[in-house]
């Protein structure tokens, strides 16, 4: 169901829903992955890590590995270039590669359990196994720390060091976990308080949880006697991988493609290397492809969950319900390297309302687990659990509808956010005025244990940088080459800008997505952005082929191109016309072929709200949570292809849910994970959740011409406190920690 | 004059100045005359010559990805903030 605002522009192509351009590839299995690629001589490398969260490496022995019959080469950060603390800049963030370099084989420390320290390319699988066990490492265990609030102490163990506390570019003296300190601050936050007449302040605590894609991180790397490294991995950006890679090693990009192979899922987990760079340097070492697979509790140990954290947030509030001052105080633990999701966080805890007084501190905290990474709007499902679960006691309190008081004081065009910038035209409001007039909110609960909740996210969704060309077929088809890696259908929705420029259908547009050295730069498949940005470059390749064929039909009729016109791919002067496919044909006897491209580095963000409604029974006896019914209801900006965008806020919804009841990182007092398995880290099933019902909202973003936002994100800001302010409404219970599992729940219920 | 809102952190090298007008016609003017305004931000705000790693500029409500020569109009609204990503 889609419901627009305002009038809506007609498009022929937009907002309908053709059959996606890779979907008889995926269904019937042919598609390739990682996983299927192989190479002739291609052997086989496995990482050796650390059994302690935290220890200093003293030595490591590969002597006898090495002579391992089968063992082909055997690798340390010895074999990787010394990197000091040089930036790299990755288009979406930047990153220090020596904190990179230690995190692919520790330099020195093992600072999580599942560190990677060595690897070693053998014949097969099994034989680089044994090879593993016979290298020998000496450690002196250190103590670890887990918890946020206990990294923070002065007394806690050090991870780093030569880590200090950055406040916006200044550093504290003294070494310290805590890397990152970040403080906004607007009006006068105490003096609101005073004058507040309701106020409510609560403390919050999040579990480190994974993205769970469901396909492991796989590389394989041939590094070729002239030189040149090709790398086929499962990656969120094949140039960020590219770029990674060679920085590491200290050799020029143009030394490296990366041929980005079909990927299994990311959230985010997917933009930073792991494998690639060590399968690169087995190569190298043994003149063979290697082909590196993680396993599945390698994922979990060795790859980047999603900050855990502590909050505390305070809102006040006058009687006729206008929220005039809010406090928030956000630790987010970065895991072992510094660079977590605090800055997201903070910025995006207040982001849905207007406040005219508030004041938000947030700290990155190093701690001996794996180093964080982002997960699906990074930062801001925990800080909205925080913030969403306080609003809705505030709303309780002040006797209040929670969606009444919402729209009272919901951000809108020109609020400005705590961090400083003005929004351009949102649609969070239509978002609440959807919810409010949907089904599900106006059929009523009934039943004992059950109840209803609420709550709102708000997502940036970013721009940077993508490149994109396609060439005219004589068959009037167009193929289309992008460099964004197709997480969610982008192939399609990419695809369906273009045709929609060229006034031609979805079928007759043959994307592609190409390696490094098939398309200019293209950032990640991340932050939302690709259907906005990726499509934003096609819309313009559109627009240089729309040119070029007005060029030749000019030519067919001697006329002058600026006087042809085109539109929904007919172009006329004179009255003469002739469609695309029919010019397509004539291109051999205009000039040949016609190629148009573009690169664009369109500046975000483009605002995605979302507003949840989720029904819940709780079991008296158990506390188990059942999720009864749940909408998901979003601003796309315009849904290009409304399947996917629905298909997003599912599988968002179905994340935050995960998030909201049962996953969490189990760590015993040595920092060793005890759940690293998809038997003990319950992520929902198709069983564990109804349909996700969905309102697509249309508030068009004036910076696209077809209006696109991302969309990709936003749907996991909400879940785990709507599902919270639910168990609250069914229990009498108001939840402060994540997951709230049958464990927890049913504590805090005989708790009161 | 663009309107430069200053960071809470740095706002001991402002003396408590939360916002300033300042002149210029990019991005690396108006550090410059930020720097000449109030000596040791530039410390803060910039790295090898270019917006510090962990720092965003917001101009008008975009994240500009183009550093230093991002053009500044006079009714510019410049945030300095922390950087983003996205999964």
């Amino acid at each position: 169901m889609a419901s627009s605002t305002g009038k809506k522009k007609q498009y022929k192509v937009i907002g309908t829903r053709p059959i996606r351009h890779d979907g008889a590839d995926k269904v019937t299995g042919r598609a390739i992955y990682g996983a299927d690629f192989r190479l002739t001589g291609m052997v086989h490398g496995k990482i050796l890590r650390s059994p302690h969260a935290h220890a200093r490496i003293k030595s490591i022995d590969t002597s006898a590995a090495e002579k391992l019959p089968g063992v082909l080469a055997v690798a340390t950060a010895a074999d990787f270039p010394n990197l000091k603390d040089k930036i790299a800049n990755l288009g979406e963030g930047s990153v220090n590669l020596a904190h990179l370099g230690a995190n692919v084989l520790a330099h020195g420390k093992a600072l999580y359990k599942g560190h990677a320290v060595a690897a070693v390319a053998a014949a097969n699988p099994h034989v680089a196994d044994e090879a593993l066990k016979l290298i020998q490492v000496e450690y002196e265990v250190l103590k670890p720390v887990l918890w946020v609030l206990d990294a923070m102490r002065d007394d806690a163990p050090l991870l780093h060091e030569n880590v200090h506390t950055n406040s916006m570019g200044k550093k504290s003296a003294k070494p310290s976990n805590v890397a990152t300190h970040i403080h906004f601050e607007t009006g006068q936050v105490d003096q609101a308080f005073a004058k507040a007449d309701v106020v409510v302040e609560r403390e919050f605590k999040t579990a480190s949880v994974h993205q769970g894609y469901i396909e492991p991180h796989v590389s394989t790397a041939l590094w070729n006697e002239d030189g040149h490294l090709t790398i086929w991995t499962s990656t969120q950006g094949s140039f960020t991988a590219r770029q990674q890679t060679a920085e590491l090693l200290q050799i020029p990009v143009s030394q490296v493609t990366v041929v980005p192979c079909e990927i299994g899922g990311g959230f985010g987990g997917k933009i930073a290397v792991y494998l690639e760079p060590v399968a690169a340097v087995l190569s190298r070492k043994c003149g063979r492809p290697v082909k590196m697979v993680m396993n599945r509790d390698e994922v979990f140990e060795g790859t980047g969950p999603t900050p855990g954290s502590f909050m505390r947030v305070k809102l006040g509030a006058t009687k006729d319900g206008k929220i005039v001052a809010g406090e928030a105080w956000l630790a987010y633990d970065a895991g072992a390297f510094p660079g977590g999701m605090i800055g997201p966080g903070c910025m995006c805890v207040f982001s849905c309302y207007e406040f005219p007084n508030a004041r938000v501190d947030g700290y990155d905290v190093l701690a001996n687990k794996p180093k964080t990474q982002a997960y699906r709007a990074p930062g801001a499902t925990q800080a909205a659990f925080a913030c969403e679960s306080v609003i809705d006691e505030l709303a309780e309190k002040l006797g209040l509808d929670p969606i009444e008081f919402r729209l009272k004081n919901a951000a809108k065009e020109g609020t400005r956010r705590v961090d400083g910038p003005v929004y351009p035209r949102v649609g969070f409001i239509e978002t609440l005025q959807a919810a409010q007039a949907s089904d599900h909110w106006k059929t009523p609960l009934e039943g004992k244990h059950r109840g209803r909740g609420i709550a709102s996210g708000y997502w940036f969704n970013i721009g940077l940088k993508s490149s994109a060309s396609a060439h005219v077929n004589p068959d009037g088809t167009v193929s289309l080459v992008e460099g964004s890696t197709d997480i969610g259908g982008t192939r399609t929705s990419v695809a369906m800008q273009l045709a929609e420029t060229l006034g031609i259908t979805a079928e007759e547009v043959k994307p592609r997505v190409a390696d490094t050295d098939g398309v200019g730069y293209t950032d990640v498949t991340g932050g939302s952005r690709v259907t906005f940005a990726t499509g934003l470059a096609a819309y313009h390749v559109g627009l240089d082929i729309q040119r070029q064929m007005a060029e030749r039909a000019a030519l067919l009729w001697k006329c002058d191109a600026a006087k042809v016109e085109c539109n929904d791919g007919v172009y006329q002067c004179n009255g003469k016309s002739i469609t695309f496919r029919e010019l397509a044909g004539k291109l051999g006897e205009t000039g040949g072929p016609v190629v148009g491209r573009a690169a664009v580095d369109p500046e975000g963000p483009t605002n995605g709200f979302g507003t949840h409604l989720v029904d819940v029974e709780v079991d008296p006896e158990t506390a188990k949570v059942t999720i009864l019914r749940y909408t998901a209801i979003q601003d796309a900006g315009q849904a290009i292809h409304p399947s996917y965008v629905e298909g997003q806020m599912q599988g968002g919804a179905v994340q935050g849910i995960g998030w909201a009841l049962n996953e969490e990182y189990v760590f015993d007092d040595a920092g060793r994970m005890q759940n690293a398995s998809y038997l003990d880290y319950r992520m929902p099933t198709a069983l564990d959740v109804p349909m996700i019902d969905t309102i697509i909202v249309e508030v068009p973003n004036p910076a696209h011409p077809y209006g696109v936002r991302g969309v990709g994100e936003t749907p996991i800001v909400a879940p785990p406190a709507a599902i919270a302010n639910a168990i609250y409404r069914a229990t009498g219970v108001r939840m402060g920690e994540l997951p709230m599992s049958p464990p927890r729940l049913w504590a805090a219920m005989r708790s009161g | 004059m663009a309107k430069v809102f200053i960071p809470v952190p740095w706002r001991d090298l402002t003396g408590g100045t939360a916002e300033v007008r300042l002149d210029g016609d990019t991005l690396q003017q108006i550090t410059a005359a930020l720097e000449a305004r109030f000596s040791g931000i530039a410390a803060c705000l910039l790295e090898e010559g270019r917006i510090a790693s962990g720092l965003a500029v917001s101009i008008d409500g975009a994240i500009t990805s183009r550093g230093l020569l991002t053009p500044v109009r006079p009714d510019s609204e410049i945030h300095f903030l922390p950087a983003i990503g996205g999964g």
